[in-house]
């Protein structure tokens, strides 16, 4: 027996609680997953501030992201009430116990006089650009803006600098500052991808200024030519939304602890050896600071950098990639990120290990008492510091003699 | 018995292994049965009065001895205990 639509609405209104604009307004928030199933484009428009997205014609394969729990109440809505009304049936196909659609839709809501939210609108080329983002419920056009407002430095365009350099600006990722002094020598190219053979010799910002801006014009490129050191340190990272350490050099590392945990900025470090790499998330107060981890670099013959050591090419790849991942998720605010682990990898046996990190309370930079002398603007002293660390604390990070090795 | 796991940059001192099994029932003694073997590791691992150098993370199963008991850390049969020192590379 062929149905038409009139047959198919009162079914599904025979089937459906329906509830009304002013019930929805009334409920105390999380009461219920309200879900707006229109067409991205009318959801753009404006929707019930905290709703879903999940359109109709995704709804079977969205949904368990947007309501996971099906005891849970769902409440549907659309621009007039209508396309709610059936997709509350393939919920209640799939199992959602508790399922209403909102009568009267989105107009009803706005003709109460009800808040709404305006999203954030992409350009068109953004939106193709950035589409498989925008299908990510935890990312979204509000993650994507977002990571479009965002800005991020890069402390090194080297190894690890290089696939966090590229990978960054294509997330859209909007300002990427990078600082190095350095030019590009043909022996980076083992690994370096953000620059090109027909690049050596030039300024490795320059370099990675072209081809972060040939992947990617939206995103804007500062260009630091200049060695990280105590006396600039501040200037350097001021602003910025997230660091990735990407150096060669305790020193360096050191002086960039110190002042991001002062200016409040996290910190993504990474460091490789041959085969294997570390890797963990400072979140200044959240979580340990480099000093906590290791409160005294060791001695050069226990550490050699890249251009001592060598280096496979992808572990600062991966290594990178990683750095790039943790970045995100500080900019998104969404997942775990390894703030108070140590994540190891060894390349040769493919194996992750993860260490328990803390922050240490006697901790010269992040401890409370450090907190406290640095308000009060007491400087901090090699004695506070410990005996074998070879660098003089300021009040902002370290000063005396700092003498990066030559970065490769 | 424990087993140790050498970070790369201290594999020469130790005939080039990625892990030594070692007995002993602290980290203390786990570390002493190491350079007993290996002698060229003590100034690595040691301060001159016989504490851990702070350059250098001892973990047991993955927890840094430094908020545990330090070497007096009890160490038990099959634990596995990490050194740790900081890389610099990028």
């Amino acid at each position: 027996m062929p149905k038409s639509y009139a047959d198919l609405l009162r079914e599904a209104r025979d089937q459906i609680r329906e509830v009304t604009a002013q019930q929805v307004e009334a409920l105390p928030a999380g009461a219920a997953t309200i879900v707006d199933v229109r067409e991205a484009s009318e959801w753009e428009q404006g929707h019930i501030p905290g709703a879903h997205h999940v359109s109709k014609s995704y709804i079977e394969q969205q949904i368990e992201a947007a309501a996971p729990d099906r005891d849970a109440p769902v409440i549907l809505y659309c621009a007039g009430g209508i396309r709610s009304l059936f997709a509350a049936q393939t919920l209640a196909d799939m199992g959602y116990a508790d399922v209403a659609s909102m009568s009267g839709g989105f107009q009803a809501w706005k003709g109460a006089g009800f808040d709404f939210d305006t999203p954030v609108v992409l350009s068109a080329e953004q939106k193709q650009r950035y589409s498989r983002h925008l299908l990510i419920p935890e990312v979204g056009s509000a993650g994507q803006k977002r990571l479009l407002e965002s800005k991020a430095l890069l402390i090194g365009a080297g190894g690890l600098g290089s696939p966090a350099a590229l990978y960054l600006a294509a997330a859209g990722v909007g300002t990427i500052g990078l600082v190095d002094f350095d030019v590009v020598d043909v022996s980076n190219l083992q690994r370096q991808i953000v620059h090109t053979t027909d690049r050596v010799g030039q300024r490795k910002v320059e370099s990675a200024r072209i081809s972060i801006n040939a992947l990617n014009p939206d995103v804007t490129v500062v260009e630091h030519e200049e060695m990280l050191t105590a006396d600039n340190v501040t200037r350097l990272i001021d602003g910025y939304d997230v660091i990735l350490d990407g150096t060669d050099t305790f020193e360096t590392r050191y002086v960039l602890n110190d002042a991001a945990v002062a200016a409040g900025i996290p910190v993504v470090h990474a460091s490789v050896f041959r085969f294997e790499g570390q890797l963990t998330t400072f979140i200044p107060y959240e979580g340990p600071c480099y000093r906590c981890l290791y409160p005294t670099p060791p001695p050069p013959e226990l550490a050699p950098g890249c251009s001592v050591a060598g280096v496979l090419g992808v572990v600062p790849g991966i290594l990178g990639l990683l750095q790039t991942n943790e970045a995100l998720k500080v900019l998104l605010g969404i997942g775990n990120t390894l703030a108070g682990r140590l994540l190891l990898f060894d390349a040769l046996e493919t194996e992750f290990t993860e260490l328990q990190l803390r922050r240490d309370p006697e901790c010269p930079v992040c401890s409370d008492a450090a907190v406290e002398a640095r308000k009060a603007g007491r400087p901090l002293d090699a004695a506070t510091v410990g005996a074998d660390a070879p660098f003089l604390m300021t009040t902002t990070g370290l000063a005396g003699g700092v003498s990066p090795e030559a970065r490769a | 018995m424990s087993t140790v796991f050498i970070p790369s940059v201290l594999r020469p001192n130790v005939g080039g292994v990625k892990s030594i099994d070692v007995d002993g029932d602290s980290i203390r003694s786990v570390v002493n049965g190491l350079i007993e073997r290996h002698p060229t590791l003590g100034a690595q691992l040691l301060t001159d009065e016989g504490d851990l150098n702070r350059f250098v993370n001892v973990y047991v199963n993955g927890q840094d001895v430094r908020y545990l008991d330090g070497l007096d850390t009890p160490v038990a049969k099959g634990d596995e205990v990490r050194l740790l020192p900081a890389m610099a590379g990028g």
